[in-house]
């Protein structure tokens, strides 16, 4: 590749090219083509089915793709048998060796590294310390629990210091507490590293958290590929904006563009919308305006100005969690909004501004809303 | 309720008279003073005295033992083989017709299994001179043929069932397919293998018809030997030898329950420390 010659400079570490993945008449990646840079900690997230633990895969070597190619560090890993790639893999199930000892585990990979025994066990502790296993050198798989396999998988995915870690699904075996905790370590450990990670996630808010960049795939497709903010804030289509979080669409027709915002006429919303667009887009352009529920603000009273992104309705369901409420709004054509609003004040539930059957206004600033353009099929 | 109670318990204990009434009348009369089989004469163990004197019993159960350990290792190594074709090499052409064929000696009639080996030893030896002659040799050929099937049955369901990804992460970890095999793959499926070999020295020790086809001079085995002395007439010294058999059986059985158990227990008892260590708080993770 010609732009590949100057390595140095160059931020790609990892190219995939046109890679196309079949399963008999089933493609399971579609043409995917991604960049990603050295010391990246990259996500790919989508649900179950998607492509992403196929592509992981065929990084690692376990599955070649049907067409395209895929280079690591400028080199075509095309032919390239897993035991000889610059890459290592943390499995879903961690895949531990249940008839080996932890040191054993951990260990395994140097066994073929051209390394003295001293050498072997100064590498085995130093990883072991790096994950607070020191202690259980000496146990058995199954003598540890959940968060501690999960974390001898992690040490000898990580022993060989490979240039690229995959992780699939990390933390999907753990449960909620041990997890959050789990995923600053495994940010931690890249960040000290400096390997370039590829996470496999289908948890939304995993992949927010941990990652750098995100992409997003759907049936074979990447849909988006972004920072988190870039994906949560800058969607690029319905299925992102709905696959992120939560969001309300409004389906229309572009009205009037007007100095990057666009003025849209939306049946289901009852008036006009202004929103921030990204797109080129022309008068007369079917669209759907995205606002978060956050971004939505709910009152009793009327709201200063009522010309735009300005609605009325009535209260259907509150849901109360603590430091936020969800509120679902029904408006006179029907279309549920859903808000949510952080409970920054202490109220009794008789205290409570909005309740349930409320009439209430719901407004937001045209910036907090984008122009999404209708979907292609 | 009582009612139920009442006929359950008959009908156990008619299921165990029915196996164990058997066994234990004819351990009985293994201490029979007399002659005949059938009356009781008198306490006596002179029957396994002169069991232990008889040199043709003695050296049939050696043979029957050793070709049962010489059939077993090879069965084991090749059913291995084959389970692990069946398991791992994917679909390759003609699959099915080899997975098969390897259960067939399963279900196939031993009479005919004997039959059909008969004939290949002794078309063998008219073509190439090997076998010359039939007996022990031929006897373990042909329980290394027939046992092999069950070994690979049971070591391709132990396949199956393993997480494939643990010899995906050696591969990853940068071993040869051969080494994943060695270090990996044959240390887990260990068990599956003792078991088999297990099942295939039980098959052969037990087997009279497969023997009897493939047998010749000198290649007298214990079921062989049983068998020829009872077409003349129950002897006590069978019905000691019998009882012999059946306590080594039992001790064995027991033995690997014990084990069994034991390790399990072992195995539960330090999952739940391992649980209960996580559960507690532990300092310097963070």
């Amino acid at each position: 590749m010609a732009e590949n010659s100057d390595t140095k400079t160059d931020p790609v570490f990892i190219r995939i090219e046109n890679v196309t993945k079949k399963f008999g008449s089933f493609t399971a990646v579609d043409n995917v083509s991604l960049d990603i840079g050295r010391g990246e900690l990259f996500a790919l997230l989508g649900g179950s089915g998607c492509g992403k633990t196929t592509l992981l895969r065929m990084l690692a070597g376990f599955e070649a793709p049907t067409s395209g190619r895929i280079m690591i560090d400028g080199q075509d890993m095309t032919g390239v048998a897993p035991f000889d790639r610059p890459v290592n893999m943390m499995f879903q199930s961690y895949a531990l060796f249940p008839h080996m000892s932890v040191e054993k585990n951990v260990g395994y990979g140097l066994k073929h590294e051209n390394m003295t025994d001293a050498q072997r066990k100064d590498r085995v502790r130093e990883l072991l310390d790096m994950v607070q296993l020191t202690q259980f050198a000496a146990r058995k798989p199954h003598q540890l629990s959940g968060g501690q396999r999960q974390r001898v998988a992690l040490a000898r995915a990580l022993a060989k210091s490979p240039k690229v870690l995959l992780l699939d699904e990390p933390l999907g075996a753990l449960d909620k507490k041990l997890r959050e905790q789990t995923q600053f370590e495994l940010m931690n450990i890249q960040d000290r590293l400096g390997i370039t990670f590829i996470v496999v996630t289908h948890d939304q808010e995993e992949a927010m958290t941990l990652a750098d960049r995100i992409a997003i795939m759907d049936r074979g497709v990447i849909r988006q590929v972004g920072t988190p903010t870039d994906i949560y804030e800058f969607p690029n289509s319905r299925f992102t904006a709905d696959f992120i979080g939560s969001i309300n669409l409004f389906d229309g027709t572009v009205a009037a563009i007007k100095a990057g915002k666009a003025r849209i006429t939306a049946p289901a919303a009852g008036c006009a919308l202004e929103a921030d667009t990204r797109y080129g887009l022309s008068t007369g352009d079917k669209v759907s305006v995205a606002v978060r529920p956050e971004k939505i603000t709910i009152s009793r009273g009327k709201p200063r100005s009522t010309a735009v992104n300005a609605v009325q309705g009535e209260v259907l369901d509150l849901g109360y969690f603590g430091k936020d409420s969800l509120y679902r709004v029904k408006l006179a054509s029907g279309a549920l909004v859903r808000v949510s609003k952080v409970n920054d004040q202490r109220l009794s539930e008789a205290d409570r501004q909005v309740d349930w059957e409320d009439k209430v206004w719901l407004s937001w600033d045209a910036r907090s809303a984008i122009v999404l353009p209708e979907e292609r099929p | 309720m009582q009612k139920r109670s009442v006929f359950i318990l008959s009908v156990l204990c008619f299921g165990f008279a029915f196996l164990y009434v058997p066994i234990l009348i004819m351990m009985a009369y293994s201490f029979n003073a007399s002659r005949l089989a059938t009356v009781w004469g008198g306490f006596s163990t002179e029957w396994y005295g002169k069991l232990l004197q008889n040199d043709q019993v003695i050296d049939a159960a050696l043979l029957s033992l050793r070709i049962a350990v010489v059939s077993a290792t090879f069965a084991t190594i090749l059913g291995t083989l084959a389970g692990l074709t069946l398991a791992r090499l994917g679909r390759f052409k003609g699959r099915t017709l080899f997975s098969g064929m390897i259960s067939a000696p399963l279900i196939m009639p031993d009479v005919i299994t004997g039959l059909s080996l008969l004939m290949l030893f002794v078309s063998l030896e008219t073509l190439i001179g090997w076998p010359s002659g039939r007996g022990a040799n031929t006897v373990t050929l042909a329980h290394i043929t027939f046992s092999m099937a069950y070994v690979a049955i049971i070591v391709q369901s132990r396949l199956t069932s393993m997480d494939q990804s643990v010899e995906e992460a050696a591969m990853d970890l940068g071993s040869t397919p051969l080494r994943v095999l060695w270090d990996i793959t044959l240390p887990i499926i260990a068990p599956a293998m003792i078991s088999g070999w297990l099942l295939a020295f039980t098959l052969s020790l037990d087997d009279l018809v497969i023997a009897s086809f493939t047998s010749g001079p000198g290649g007298t085995t214990l079921p062989m030997l049983i068998f020829s002395k009872v077409k003349l007439g129950v002897t006590p010294d069978i019905n000691a030898l019998a009882t012999i058999i059946v306590c080594i059986v039992t001790l064995g059985v027991v033995l690997a329950g014990i084990l069994m158990m034991r390790s399990e227990r072992q195995r539960q008892l330090d999952e739940q420390r391992a649980q209960a260590e996580a559960a507690a708080p532990q300092p310097g993770i963070a």
